[in-house]
């Protein structure tokens, strides 16, 4: 049962924010009760699978391969907490972040949808199911990206949902190529049919379509265009939960179904993989030092930094996996972070142009310190969460010999040193400009209070206690290092091992 | 059977791409609709295209006669016809949406440099 509940909370809190519709107290309530009861249920799950290993439940009653799994194994189980962390803190910055004709709008059911299918896609052991998740999760993010239609979010909102369809599509196409050619869904029983099967050119080709369809999702190079308009124009906490979980997603299915799948029967194109990584983070740094909005500039850093993840997969020895792992975990947690930050600031000051910004540290030390903190770890200085993963990465690759990809990641981290450093001058630092030019434009144009009123001070200290809190978090994950990376190194073995994955799932003899 | 598939599954393909490609969000939309029926078709023709018997098993067999269907696809493209639908009622309401905010469809001006 425990493996279904992360999915059944949420789905149970979207049902039950439908019915209060038209009641904003109860749904603000079931916003918070239901994602912390998602964090529950996936600490419950994480505990469970860290003391007796990989839990499955067949939905049904069917056993795998003809039925439905849901399997939980170290690695969903740590990424199913990280939903329910982000989840929580993305619902408490909207109590006070988000405005009112939103919220009475469907906000709070999309969001809780949105987290069930997250959670849905991290736990499922079957290829088609993931689609399935996938379009859930996507649709409900169509909804909070567009939702209060105004026209920066229109413009993001059809970048993002066409490339979104063709990425689906492409997903869709393969599933069927897969079952063509295997007779199967379940991702267990595809690694053992897969692995005998006789033309490995096939496989690779299959392979090379879910690398194009989950590349777009996680907006790797060359198709990250969609990312930085519609993560700039949404309210902040829908922008910090993008940030925080989608392209995470993508990048799940491709850790899974690469180690998983597709590893066994020789189709990971790892070359391919390091020189897309590569680029990944090259081309996202470069284009976050061209921007000149805090928005932008943290959305072309998620791109460049889903270059890091990919690199641990493209060099796939555990202590790289382990690597991926933290480092999606603590890259999750800082964008987050910072996307609810840039939500603050534009709410005290009207704008996120870091040209009319100015004096906030003089203003507002608080945010300063949390923002600095936060930034800091993104830019991996020690003893922050950053740190420790991109160092387990560096590692790994002067393990394999990998040099360009060292000093490449290593270029890159002082970009984005530079990158942090320029929104802290300029926002915090520099004085506040003088003139007319520092008022708020549009009023509320990001879907916050109208800046400069009480609502608005409101709004910003109400995301200034979720930003505080996932700082804390960042900090302490940075603290205790050693057994987060511990976990990081089991959940990287299970992937690099899938023995047990496939056992639980099949049975003892199941492994072929 | 299974060339003329192929034939039909590249040329929506084809098609739905070109159409994406446009700058008209409209012809996008319809680009989109025919990559979907082209993945269907796809996933119909992926469990083999000459299995075309009602996939049941008659009464005192064990098995399913020969030449039966494999029905697990039909499910599958009965669920992505499910989810297509959906999906493009959504878009074709935020294309309205956003010609009513626009008074456009046209890619170009999007971002506020058109009219």
């Amino acid at each position: 049962m425990l493996p279904v509940l992360p999915v059944l909370v949420p789905l149970g809190a979207a049902a039950l924010s439908l019915a209060a519709w038209g009641r904003p107290r109860a749904q603000r309530a079931l916003g918070v009760a239901g994602t912390a009861g998602l964090l529950a249920a996936g600490l419950a799950l994480f505990a469970r699978v860290s003391a007796d290993g990989v839990q499955v439940v067949r939905l049904g009653g069917w056993p795998s391969p003809f039925g439905i799994a849901f399997v939980a194994d170290l690695l969903s189980a740590v990424l199913v907490v990280l939903a329910g962390v982000l989840g929580l803190a993305a619902a408490w910055g909207s109590l006070s972040a988000v405005d009112a004709p939103r919220q009475g709008h469907g906000y709070w059911p999309a969001l809780h949808v949105l987290l069930a299918g997250v959670a849905g896609a991290f736990l499922t052991g079957d290829l088609f199911n993931l689609y399935v998740w996938f379009e859930v999760f996507l649709m409900a993010s169509f909804v909070l990206l567009s939702l209060g239609g105004t026209r920066p979010q229109l413009a993001g909102a059809v970048r993002y949902v066409v490339m979104n369809l063709l990425s689906s599509t492409l997903f869709l196409a393969a599933a069927g190529l897969l079952y063509g050619m295997a007779g199967t869904l379940d991702l267990a029983e595809l690694s053992q049919r897969l692995r005998a099967h006789p033309s490995p050119a096939l496989v690779s080709a299959v392979a090379m379509v879910l690398l194009s369809a989950w590349g777009i999702k996680a907006a790797i190079f060359p198709v990250f265009a969609w990312l930085p308009p519609s993560y700039a124009a949404p309210p902040a906490p829908v922008a910090a939960l993008f940030a925080g979980l989608l392209t995470k997603v993508g990048f799940y299915a491709m850790l899974r179904v690469f180690t998983l799948v597709l590893a066994p029967a020789g189709a990971v194109p790892r070359e391919l993989i390091l020189a897309l990584a590569a680029l990944t983070m090259v081309t996202g740094v470069l284009g976050a030092v061209a921007q000149g909005e805090i928005r932008r500039i943290l959305a072309f850093h998620s791109v460049s930094q889903m270059g890091y993840m990919l690199l641990g997969l493209g060099l796939g020895t555990p202590l790289a996996l382990a690597g991926s792992i933290a480092f999606l975990v603590h890259h999750s947690l800082v964008k987050s972070n910072l996307f609810l930050l840039s939500g603050a600031v534009e709410l005290t000051s009207g704008t996120d142009r870091l040209d009319r910004l100015g004096g906030l540290w003089a203003s507002r030390a608080g945010l300063g310190i949390v923002f600095l903190v936060t930034a800091f770890s993104l830019a991996g200085i020690p003893p922050l969460s950053g740190f420790w993963a991109k160092l387990a990465l560096l590692r790994a690759g002067v393990d394999a010999g990998a040099w360009g990809m060292v000093a490449c990641a290593a270029a890159v981290g002082v970009l984005t040193l530079l990158s942090m450093t320029k929104i802290w001058g300029e926002a915090f630092w520099k004085a506040a400009p003088s003139g007319p030019a520092a008022a708020g434009p549009a009023a509320g144009a990001r879907g916050g209070p109208a800046p400069a009123g009480p609502p608005a001070a409101r709004g910003a200290a109400g995301l200034l206690l979720p930003a505080g809190a996932l700082a804390l978090l960042i900090v302490g994950l940075g603290l205790a290092a050693g057994p987060a990376m511990r976990v990081a190194e089991r959940a990287a073995a299970g992937l690099s091992d899938p023995s047990a994955y496939v056992r639980a799932v099949l049975g003892p003899g199941g492994l072929r | 059977m299974g060339p003329w598939i192929a034939l039909a599954v590249g040329g929506l393909w084809a098609a739905g791409i070109f159409l994406l490609l446009r700058r008209s969000l409209v012809k996008a939309v319809l680009g989109l609709a025919l990559l979907g029926y082209a993945t269907n078709l796809l996933l119909v023709a992926a469990a083999g295209a000459a299995r075309r018997a009602a996939p049941i098993v008659p009464p005192g067999a064990e098995a399913l006669p020969a030449g039966a269907a494999d029905p697990v696809p039909q499910a599958l493209v009965l669920t992505a016809i499910v989810i297509g639908f959906g999906v493009q009622a959504f878009v074709l309401v935020l294309l309205k949406r956003l010609h009513a905010e626009t008074g456009s469809d046209d890619l170009d001006h999007l971002e506020g440099r058109g009219p």
